[in-house]
């Protein structure tokens, strides 16, 4: 292996691109993240086994794993960090940062969800709960999505007992008064980010 | 009453560690005038609770020892020991600082005879072994104590007990009509080295020292090995008396950790290697140490030390800070993380689980009855806003002895520079 692979290029590029990034050079590699991690077993990569590989320049295996994914914001990692590294927010950073550059793993669950639910909210400014429901259902097919909505039936019944979900959102449902006005926000607020992120 | 003779010319030094002994027996043997104040009954601080020093692994009492010595035949030194200071006012080669001593129960007769701690029934907690274990109400602090005098603990005061303690005296030295006092002493400078305590491990939450009897500290630890302690120096773990023969250490147990301690605590890499060495001499090759360490810091020469417990096959070294622990069945705790040598997860049991607890100040710079300029972990500066008081020791950083020994020389002599400035103007 030849040396010239270390360059910190990447870490650069995180630095810039990603949310709290500069964070990722003070980790001290003790382990506690990783550790106190309540789904630490499922990741592929630990959070300071990231922060390592972002260091030693593996771009491609970053931003192709899974790992950052798996983060569900329990923010025990932050809790933990003896250098207070905002663990949480990078791991969203570098998740949307794969996401941008297309190489966020394919059918990987918590991804999909998330463009189902922008998706989903940006067409009105307002989610709604039944199309959503309906689109993680059925994500992979009619068939696994009736067995599924047969098993959330109960769950569903009382949302709608308790009027959080209505089959009326079918129709189209309800949204913000100003809809371009709310979707030339979201434009500009991207924009912006691009801009900085040097994302575009 | 207490008399003390004080002038602009003396050196008042807090603290009787080997700091505070240091400072003070640099200073009088320089001939100067000095005060030395000692929260405790005896001299000698947490260096006489340590079962062996690190490199030459030899036993403080034997400095201590000289220490004290020379304490007792210099008649410059004044001790004043379950004195603290209060407050101190007055400017550079102008100080007055007021002293509150506790009531002793025990006058200059004692012989340490110890027939007062035979007639006494009631047992209050052992604070020279770290509350591990009971000592009478009427106690020679430890077999070390300097000075070499029984005290009375204040639960007895006012009972039958006590009377029966002063009975059982034959030197009329036990006096409990004692009262605590306040009394003024005069001082050209201070010297304050108040030193050091084992950060509170209950604060470490993910640790369990709180709900598991099987995790200890380190300082804890010494005195189990000290043939001296509790368990008559065998490694007996807490919960069940059992030989702990496979031992686990955890470092930076507070220290380096914005939660807790931000300060590397810097002894205690070298406080778990020479532990295990304690582990080894108990057990030879039956026991077994494994370090958990984010990087070993051994300081400079102490490099070779480091490199020898490398060598010793039945010490493992695992590269991880241990995210938490739990406690199995048989009451072994059983230590959580990730390494960093590889990414394994682990979970594994062990006999006993020593924390390499951090230091903190034992009185905090903010703290101190003075204003004083300190970094953010408490720990004194040197700065020429604190004016002719100087903190030595482990009150201005976290240090080993040597180089607490070192400190308190180069406070020592600051202070006489001081003084001598005071005498020159005094004529």
């Amino acid at each position: 292996m030849s040396i010239e692979k270390y360059t910190r290029s990447f870490l650069k590029e995180v630095e810039e691109r990603v949310e709290e990034g500069h964070w990722v050079k003070m980790c001290m590699q003790c382990g506690v993240c990783a550790g106190s991690c309540p789904l630490g077993p499922h990741w592929e990569h630990t959070p300071q086994k990231i922060f390592m590989m972002i260091r030693a320049g593996k771009r491609e295996e970053v931003l192709s794993s899974d790992s950052m994914w798996m983060c569900t914001s329990c923010y025990q990692c932050i809790v933990r960090c003896p250098r207070k590294l905002p663990i949480t927010h990078i791991m969203h950073g570098l998740a949307y940062l794969a996401k941008r550059e297309g190489l966020a793993p394919k059918n990987q669950p918590t991804a999909q969800f998330g463009q189902l639910f922008w998706d989903n909210l940006t067409k009105t400014g307002r989610v709604n709960e039944l199309k959503l429901s309906l689109g993680m259902y059925f994500k992979d097919g009619f068939s696994q999505g009736i067995k599924n909505a047969m098993a959330m039936q109960s769950v569903g019944l009382g949302m709608m007992k308790a009027k959080r979900l209505s089959p009326m959102e079918i129709m189209g449902g309800h949204g913000v008064k100003d809809k371009s006005g709310f979707q030339a926000m979201l434009k500009k607020a991207r924009e912006l980010e691009d801009s900085r992120r040097k994302l575009a | 009453m207490t008399e003390v003779v004080a002038t602009n010319q003396t050196i008042l030094v807090v603290g009787g560690g080997i700091s505070g002994m240091t400072a003070a027996l640099e200073a009088a043997e320089c001939g100067k005038e000095v005060v030395l104040i000692e929260k405790n009954p005896a001299l000698g601080g947490r260096v006489s609770q340590l079962y062996r020093y690190f490199p030459k692994l030899c036993h403080p009492t034997c400095g201590l020892e000289i220490n004290q010595r020379r304490v007792k035949q210099n008649k410059r030194i004044r001790v004043l020991t379950m004195a603290e200071v209060t407050g101190i006012t007055g400017a550079p080669g102008d100080y007055t600082a007021s002293v509150k001593i506790a009531p002793r129960y025990v006058n200059e007769n004692c012989t340490a005879c110890g027939d007062c701690g035979d007639a006494a029934e009631t047992t209050v907690d052992d604070a020279f072994n770290y509350n591990m274990g009971k000592v009478k109400a009427a106690y020679l602090p430890s077999r070390m104590a300097y000075p070499q005098r029984y005290v009375v603990d204040p639960v007895v005061i006012g009972t039958p007990e006590a009377d029966k303690i002063k009975a059982a005296c034959k030197y009329d030295a036990v006096d409990l009509s004692m009262q605590e006092e306040t009394v003024q002493v005069k001082a050209g400078a201070v010297v304050w080295a108040t030193g050091w305590k084992p950060y509170d491990a209950n604060k470490i939450q993910p640790y369990g020292y709180d709900r598991f009897a099987n995790v200890i500290t380190s300082v804890e630890f010494e005195r189990l090995s000290d043939p001296h302690g509790p368990t008559g120096g065998k490694i007996l773990r807490p919960s069940d008396g059992k030989e702990a023969r496979n031992v686990a250490f955890i470092q930076c147990a507070g220290s380096r950790d914005e939660n807790h301690l931000r300060h590397c605590s810097r002894i205690c890499c070298m406080a778990s290697l020479k532990q295990t060495n304690y582990v080894r001499e108990a057990f030879g090759d039956e026991g077994k140490s494994t370090i958990y360490y984010i990087d070993i810091r051994a300081i400079d020469r102490f490099e070779d030390f480091y490199q020898k417990v490398q060598a010793d096959p039945n010490v493992k070294f695992i590269k991880s800070k241990v995210a938490r622990i739990l406690e199995d069945k048989e009451g072994n705790p059983v230590l959580h993380g990730v390494d960093t040598e590889g990414y394994h997860r682990y979970a594994t049991p062990y006999d006993l689980v020593v924390l390499a607890v951090g230091m903190e100040p034992s009185v905090s710079a903010a703290n101190i009855p003075a204003e004083i300029v300190s970094d953010s972990s408490g720990f004194i500066e040197q700065d020429q806003a604190n004016g002719a008081i100087f903190g030595a020791g482990c009150a201005a950083n976290p240090l080993d002895v040597n180089r607490a020994v070192q400190s308190a020389t180069a406070s020592a002599l600051r202070a006489i520079q001081v003084i001598n400035r005071v005498a020159r103007a005094e004529g």
